[in-house]
């Protein structure tokens, strides 16, 4: 019954997968980086800051994903020969979805990082200040340690998010799973049971991910 | 200003703040120039390039014809997921176990894969075993990858604005001797879904944004795909990158608008005891995503 897996070497199904959690892997890193600074200067007291940061994460949100990959391959790579340093097409094409994914995803970090700010009460920082802690003292002790633990719950559901948005690297030819399922949905017979073995793979992903991190979230939460 | 972050500004707070504005506006003008400059190297600020879009024909043969697409598969996916999607939210407030599972299950799975994945495989589903006209195909493939993520979606949402309503609705419901099933249509299902509109809005741009994943995979003639065709006859990539992703923005930040303006009228008219779901409520992103939204769907 799944003798057909074996002809596919190019990628391999776990080939594949690997590829999916590379690109999810990475792509998490740099959001998680490129998110946190929009975050930080959405926060700060400079205006024209607060309004890169807010007309970023309104521009980036509004745009599909889709395009945003295109885009980096169509245009990018094509007419400017942004290479990202990758000297064959292969290499090529999966370090442009990172960037791709990474601008986008930032987008939704930023705003969960934003909001995780948002939940601490302002009569925490006077309290801090009233005691006579400076403003980095006031961050690194009060403010930010209960901003992160209000945070893990929304940036799980980035990352799962995130995890199902790589099978968009398949338009552009990144050789991860939804890649090799769309070549072996159109070659074989067995339509039902590559859905199966795609779905199931995805269920062991993204659940395990949505568990942990919710029982995490839940026992670190503050409360109030 | 003050924030938890930082106190209102004194004279040497405001100084910093004017150096770091400067210094902020070099650095973005220098982006600027930048993008400026490799845009000019490339010829890409030419005139003949960015002329299309200025002719009517280029409107009336590609893009618009392709963005009434795009907003026909979203206004489909929406009609028929929201229905499906408020059996399933009601289905997991069932007293019977049984029902509780099954439909605990089948929305826990469509939310955990792609919804790219889903349009894959209903439009191979589509060309073996019905008899679809490859002309009609990829529209209901799109379709039906879109209801089955979103119906899941939504019934998360049906579910969390039926249990944000005050208890005393169900016992003052079962005072007066309604039954479960009309207590649940005519007292819990009305209140919830004015509570939930602004989710419901938001949530049609995650499936906006999703239809682009079927014109590039499934050959679905939506606005991205007759981006391809449009710049194929001009030559013009970037330029027609740049038209279509502002159409979309312009679309999504109309629908983004019109929720939190919604958002904000129901919140005001207390006509209802319950709270009001958000644009920001729907824990999930896609990306088109793929997409959901976290915040206004993401996905992708």
């Amino acid at each position: 019954m799944f003798d057909f897996i074996s002809d596919y070497d190019n990628p391999t199904l776990l080939g594949a997968f690997w590829m999916t959690v590379k690109l999810t892997f990475f792509s998490g890193i740099g959001s998680l980086v490129w998110g946190t600074l929009l975050a930080a200067m959405r926060v700060s007291p400079v205006p024209l800051m607060r309004g890169f940061g807010t007309a970023y994460v309104n521009i980036v949100r509004n745009i599909p994903l889709t395009v945003i990959i295109l885009f980096c391959s169509l245009g990018l790579a094509d007419i400017f020969h942004v290479t990202m340093g990758a000297s064959d097409f292969k290499v090529q094409g999966f370090r442009l979805a990172i960037l791709g994914f990474t601008a986008y995803t930032a987008a939704f970090v930023c705003e969960a990082v934003r909001s995780g700010i948002n939940t601490v009460p302002m009569g925490q920082a006077e309290a801090a200040r009233a005691i006579g802690l400076n403003f980095t003292q006031t961050l690194r002790l009060i403010v930010l340690p209960q901003a992160f633990r209000a945070v893990i719950g929304p940036l799980a559901n980035v990352l799962i998010a995130l995890t199902k948005n790589t099978t968009v690297a398949a338009a552009i030819g990144v050789a991860e799973a939804a890649y090799l399922m769309k070549q072996m949905i159109e070659n074989e017979a067995a339509t039902l049971l590559i859905g199966a073995i795609f779905a199931f793979g995805f269920v062991v992903l993204t659940l395990p991910t949505g568990l942990i991190l919710g029982w995490l979230s839940k026992r670190l939460a503050v409360k109030r | 200003m003050s924030s938890v972050l930082y106190d209102t500004p004194g004279p040497r707070a405001k100084r910093r703040n004017v150096i770091l504005s400067v210094v902020f506006v070099v650095l973005l003008l220098l982006l600027a120039w930048w993008v400026w400059t490799a845009l000019d190297d490339k010829g890409q600020l030419e005139w003949s390039l960015w002329k299309p879009f200025t002719q009517s024909d280029t409107w009336t043969t590609y893009l618009l014809p392709g963005l009434g697409e795009t907003l026909k598969a979203a206004a489909l996916a929406m009609v028929i997921a929201l229905p499906l999607g408020a059996v399933f939210g009601i289905a997991r407030l069932s007293d019977h176990r049984w029902v509780r599972g099954v439909a605990g299950t089948v929305v826990e799975f469509f939310r955990a894969i792609p919804v790219l994945l889903l349009m894959l495989f209903a439009n191979e589903v589509y060309a073996r075993s019905t008899d679809v006209g490859t002309e009609n195909r990829p529209l209901y493939a799109v379709v039906t990858g879109l209801v089955l993520y979103n119906a899941a979606v939504l019934a998360e949402v049906v579910r969390a604005g039926i249990l944000a309503l005050p208890k005393g609705q169900t016992e003052a419901a079962q005072a007066v001797g309604l039954r479960k099933g009309q207590t649940m249509r005519l007292i819990l299902l009305p209140q919830a879904v004015t509570a939930m509109l602004p989710a419901i809005v938001s949530q049609l741009v995650v499936i906006v944004k999703d239809t682009a994943l079927g014109g590039v995979m499934i050959g679905f003639t939506e606005l991205l795909s007759e981006r391809a065709t449009l710049a194929a006859n001009y030559a013009n990539v970037i330029q027609s990158f740049v038209i279509v992703a502002i159409i979309y923005i312009v679309v999504n930040f109309i629908l983004t608008s019109f929720a939190s303006w919604l958002e904000k009228r129901l919140r005001r008219s207390k006509k209802s005891t319950g709270a009001v779901l958000g644009v920001d409520d729907i824990d999930d992103i896609n990306a088109g995503e793929v997409g959901g939204g976290f915040a206004t769907g993401a996905s992708a």
